[in-house]
């Protein structure tokens, strides 16, 4: 199932700290944005403030005053389960072809042990939408690239394939399209020659609604994955990471992952 | 240099290739390419615009939509596929596979070829027709 990498987990605790001053700014910047918000409210009508939390309307440009996230509750992970990489396979049309090692994959499950306790956890990994992402850094023709809304993407159109990104992503979320295809979904392009990651289901959340996997999960009853706005002061992910414990993997690498984890 | 060059080669390209598709009924004789009907009255743009400009309208929304998350209807790549889809004997809609495909029609008439299918689906629908199996193999890499 999955590969044992070996992090230590003080560094990242101490991390998990010093992102709670991430945290703290985008709450204060929520605040300002928020009498910007109730104003709008005022002005037009009642009906802003209900869609508030709600789909963008399809002609507005993604904005920086979100950026969304992934919270994992690792403890709530059923044992075994896969719900989410299935319904990530199933929503993307990822296609195998039996060979393991190249296959597209946009979240596996990936098993950590502390070498000085032994203790194991698993949890889900996928592209963790840092907010200073290397894959971005290094990307030759800027076909890597970070939405306003945090959201890390290829542009296929841009990609040549040089596959210097999946070389300088630290949590491996990269794959090559080795192989001809064909019966992709529509809207999910995916063709041979590009590099491709999760998308946290961008076509869904411009939708207004959450990614395939947390819904997975949610259905199966675990809800280990929780989705949203980490400005959002009143979102439910912002409320949690803002009173519960809660860690990025790598935190000490500084790329202030979208995604993060609890119970590791 | 170059590029001015090659933007000259694709312009003058347009413009033979829309000269000839405006001229269809001067050249008596010569087989002219049978387009499928789209769906509804008319297309969202006029359909001699469309004949030329299509790319360039598909080219900005791809980069609106891709960067920006713009996802209006009117210029998606998407809705063109939905509108334009040829359904073939079954009543199933064809792919760029099948000469009777929208794109396919005029595109191998004008001997341009596409890339957009390598990619995208050609197809409307989160059809499933072309995969072999579902990646759960690739599921217990690593
Ligand atoms: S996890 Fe990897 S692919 Fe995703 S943003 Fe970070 S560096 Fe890029
Ligand atoms: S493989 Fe594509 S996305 Fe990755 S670095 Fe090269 S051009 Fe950029």
């Amino acid at each position: 199932m999955s590969q044992t990498d070996d992090h230590t987990n003080n560094d990242q605790v101490d991390n998990g700290h010093v992102n709670n001053d991430h945290v703290n700014n985008y709450r204060r910047k929520f605040l300002g944005q928020l009498a910007a918000v109730t104003a709008t409210g005022a002005l037009g009508s009642g009906l802003v403030l209900n869609n508030f939390a709600q789909a963008r309307p399809a002609d507005e440009a993604v904005s920086s005053n979100v950026r969304y996230g992934l919270l994992i509750d690792t403890s709530k992970c059923g044992n075994g389960c896969d719900a989410c990489v299935k319904a990530c396979n199933d929503e993307n049309g990822l296609q195998g072809f039996d060979r393991p090692e190249t296959d597209a994959q946009w979240i596996r499950t990936v098993k950590l042990r502390d070498k000085s306790t032994n203790r194991t956890v698993s949890l889900p990994m996928m592209c963790q939408h840092c907010e200073f992402p290397p894959c971005v850094d290094v990307c030759p023709t800027g076909a890597s690239f970070k939405r306003a809304d945090g959201i890390v993407l290829v542009d296929k159109h841009l990609c040549i394939g040089c596959r210097y990104c999946m070389m300088a992503c630290p949590y491996k979320a990269r794959s090559f399209i080795h192989e001809e295809l064909t019966g992709q979904v529509q809207g999910i392009p995916r063709g041979k020659g590009t590099v491709e990651s999760c998308t946290l289901c961008v076509h869904r959340v411009d939708k207004g609604e959450t990614p395939a996997c947390v819904e997975a999960c949610a259905k199966d009853g675990h809800k280990a994955l929780i989705f949203g706005d980490l400005k959002d002061a009143s979102s439910e992910i912002a409320l949690r990471i803002s009173k519960e414990a809660s860690m990025q993997v790598r935190g000490d690498l500084k790329l202030n992952p979208g995604v993060r984890y609890q119970g590791i | 240099m170059q590029s001015t060059f090659i933007t000259n080669i694709t312009g003058i390209r347009t413009a033979l290739l829309s000269l000839m598709l405006f001229c269809l009924p001067a050249f008596a004789g010569v087989p002219t390419p049978d387009i499928p009907k789209g769906k509804g009255d008319k297309c969202v743009e006029e359909t001699d615009f469309m004949r030329k400009n299509h790319m360039e309208l598909i080219l900005h929304q791809r980069d609106e939509t891709v960067h920006r998350g713009i996802r209006t209807k009117k210029h998606s790549f998407k809705e063109c596929i939905n509108c334009h889809a040829v359904k073939d004997d079954d009543n199933v809609p064809v792919d760029f596979k099948n000469p009777k495909h929208f794109c396919n029609s005029c595109h191998t008439f004008a001997a341009v070829k596409i890339d957009c299918f390598e990619c995208h689906a050609s197809r409307p629908g989160n059809d499933k027709r072309g995969h072999g199996k579902t990646n759960d193999s690739a599921m217990s890499k690593h």
